[in-house]
C-alpha cells in the first residue's frame, strides 16, 4: 500500500487532481449541508448538466472551457433559485427541464463536432487527466474562497436554513445569501466536474451531508462531519481508482455509498439503545 | 407613545385588497389577538408589521424605540424544519442575529441572552439535545425562546398552538401570558378563538369586509364575536 501511495504522488496528474479533489471536496460537503436542508440538492444536480452543455459547446467553438462554463453555470443556478421560489412553475419540474435541456444541447454539440477530439466519456463521468494547471489555480482561489465566506457567514447560514421566514424578519437579506449559496455551489460544480463528471458530481453535494445528518444531531456536528466524510471518501475513493484501475469519480461515489451505509447504521442502532 | 401605530393601512395580496383602511394602537404590555376567517388577511398583516411587505397605502409606525427588525417573531412551522439537525442552543441563539450586523461569531453577552431564554422558558434539560427530536409543544418552546433573543419589547406569534394537543396547547398559553406579564407586548395571530379571548386585553378582528378593534371586553360586547363563534359553531358541527 506504501508503494503505491508513493507511486501515486509522484505523478504530478494525480497530485494535481489530488489537491483539485480535496478542496472541491471539503467546498462541496459545507454548501450541501445547507442545500440538504433547504431541499434544493436536486439543484446541484441541475446545474451540473448544465455544466456538460456548457464545456460541450465551448470545446466545440474552441472556447476556454471554464471561461464559458462558470458565468453560465452561475446564470443557470440563479435561475433555477428564481424558479423554485416561483410557485407558478413547480421547482422541480423546472430543475428537470433545464437539465436535460442542457445535456441536449451538450450532446448534440459534441456529435456535430466530427473529427474533433472530445471525450464523451471523460465529459460525463469524468477524468483525471482533464485537471490542468490552469484549473489547480483556480480551484484553490474558488475554494478559498468558499471556505472563507462559509466560515464569516456561518451564522447567518445557520439562520436562513433553519428557518426563512425569522431571518427574513430580523432584518437578514435572505435572497442575497441565498444568491451567494448558489453561486457558490454553482463554481463548486464545475470546478469539480472535469475530475467527478457531469453525471456523478452532484454526489458529492448529496452524500456526505445525508451520511452525517444519520448520526450527528446539531448543524455544527453535522457540517464539519460531512467535510471530514467528504474529504476521506475522495482520498479512499482516489487510492482505489488508482490501485483497482478504475474510474475516479464512480470510485469516490461508491466509497460514499459504503460510508452512507455505515452511517445509516451506526445511527439506527444508537437510536434504538437510546429507547 | 404607542408602541406600534397603524393608520388607514391598506394592504393587497397577488393584487387583491384584503385589509382596507385599517387602524389600530399597540401599547406597551398589552396582549393583542389577531383573530379572522382564512383568508381575511391576518397573514399579509403580519408580513407588513414585520416589514416584509409594503402597504399600499397608510403607514404603519414604531414608537418607544422598537425597531422593526426587533420584533421577536415566531413563524409557522415548516416540515422541512421538523426533522432538522441542529442543537436547541444552536437554534435559541440565532434569535440574536438582527443585532450582529456583518460580524461572524456570537458574542459572550449574545451567549448569555441565549442562556437566559433557554432558562427562562424551562429548557436548560435539553438545551443540547436535536431540535428534531423535540416533542412539538417543546418545539414552540425553543422557537419562542429565540425570538425573545430578539427582543425585548414585542413579540409576534404566528399561529403558534398548530398541531399541539389539549394540555400542550394550555401550557404554552400560560407560558406567553406570563412572558406577557414579565413585560414583554404580545401580538398573536390564532384560530383558538376561546384561548385568544380568556388572555388577550385586545382583539383585533379581522373578516372579509369588515373588522373590529378594541379591548376583548368590548369585542365580546359587539356583534362581530357572535358572528365568529356562530361561524366556529357551524363548522365544528358540520
Amino acid at each position: 500500500m506504501g508503494e503505491i501511495l508513493r507511486e501515486m504522488f509522484s505523478a504530478p496528474i494525480l497530485v494535481r487532481a489530488l489537491i483539485v479533489g480535496i478542496l472541491v471536496s471539503l467546498c462541496a460537503a459545507l454548501l450541501g449541508v445547507s442545500l440538504v436542508l433547504k431541499r434544493y440538492s436536486m439543484i446541484g444536480d441541475g446545474l451540473s448538466h448544465v455544466g456538460f452543455g456548457a464545456l460541450a459547446v465551448a470545446a466545440v467553438m474552441n472556447l476556454a472551457p471554464m471561461a464559458v462554463a462558470i458565468p453560465v453555470v452561475i446564470l443557470a443556478a440563479f435561475l433555477l433559485l428564481r424558479l423554485s421560489s416561483n410557485s407558478k412553475i413547480k421547482g422541480d419540474s423546472a430543475i428537470a427541464l433545464i437539465s436535460t435541456g442542457a445535456l441536449a444541447v451538450g450532446v448534440m454539440a459534441v456529435s456535430m463536432s466530427h473529427g474533433m477530439n472530445i471525450d464523451l466519456n471523460s465529459y460525463l463521468f469524468g477524468s483525471i487527466i482533464s485537471v490542468s494547471r490552469g484549473d489547480v489555480v483556480i480551484s484553490v482561489i474558488l475554494a478559498l474562497a468558499v471556505l472563507l465566506m462559509f466560515v464569516f457567514f456561518y451564522t447567518k447560514i445557520f439562520a436562513i436554513t433553519f428557518d426563512e421566514s425569522f431571518a427574513k424578519a430580523t432584518g437578514i437579506n435572505v435572497n442575497l445569501y441565498n444568491m451567494l449559496i448558489a453561486l457558490l455551489t454553482a463554481v463548486t460544480i464545475v470546478i469539480g466536474m472535469r475530475l467527478m463528471g457531469s453525471m456523478l458530481i452532484s454526489s458529492l453535494i448529496i452524500f456526505p451531508a445525508l451520511s452525517s445528518m444519520r448520526v450527528f444531531k446539531s448543524f455544527k456536528s453535522v457540517t464539519i462531519c460531512s467535510a471530514v466524510i467528504s474529504v476521506a471518501t475522495f482520498i479512499i475513493g482516489m487510492f482505489i481508482s488508482y490501485a483497482a484501475d478504475t474510474p475516479c469519480g464512480a470510485s469516490i461515489v461508491c466509497v460514499n455509498i459504503a460510508a452512507f451505509a455505515v452511517f445509516f447504521i451506526a445511527g439506527t442502532v444508537a437510536s434504538r439503545n437510546k429507547r | 407613545m404607542a408602541l406600534i401605530k397603524t393608520e388607514n393601512l391598506t394592504l393587497s395580496y397577488e393584487n387583491m385588497t384584503v385589509i382596507e383602511n385599517l387602524s389600530f394602537e399597540v401599547e406597551s404590555g398589552d396582549y393583542l389577538c389577531i383573530v379572522g376567517e382564512n383568508g381575511s388577511g391576518k397573514s399579509t398583516l403580519v408580513k407588513a408589521l414585520l416589514g416584509l411587505k409594503k402597504p399600499e397605502s397608510g403607514a404603519i409606525e414604531f414608537g418607544d424605540g422598537l425597531k422593526q427588525t426587533e420584533i421577536g417573531y415566531l413563524p409557522q412551522q415548516t416540515n422541512a424544519q421538523r426533522d432538522f439537525p441542529a442543537s436547541v442552543s444552536e437554534v435559541v441563539i440565532s434569535g440574536c442575529l438582527n443585532s450582529r450586523g456583518l460580524r461572524p461569531f456570537y458574542s459572550a453577552r449574545e451567549r448569555d441572552i441565549a442562556a437566559e431564554n433557554i432558562e427562562r422558558l424551562g429548557l436548560s434539560e435539553l438545551k443540547n439535545r436535536s431540535y428534531r427530536e423535540l416533542s412539538g409543544g417543546q418545539q414552540q418552546r425553543v422557537l419562542l425562546a429565540r425570538a425573545l433573543c430578539a427582543t425585548k419589547k414585542l413579540i409576534l406569534l404566528d399561529e403558534p398552538v398548530t398541531g399541539l394537543d389539549p394540555m400542550v396547547t394550555a401550557e404554552l398559553y400560560e407560558l406567553i401570558a406570563r412572558i406577557n406579564k414579565s413585560g414583554v407586548t404580545v401580538i398573536m395571530v390564532t384560530h383558538d378563538m376561546q384561548s385568544a379571548l380568556k388572555y388577550a386585553s385586545h382583539t383585533l378582528c379581522l373578516t372579509e369586509n369588515d373588522c373590529f378593534f378594541g379591548t376583548t371586553a368590548e369585542f365580546l360586547e359587539s356583534d362581530m364575536s357572535n358572528f365568529l363563534t356562530n361561524v366556529e359553531g357551524s363548522a365544528e358541527n358540520g
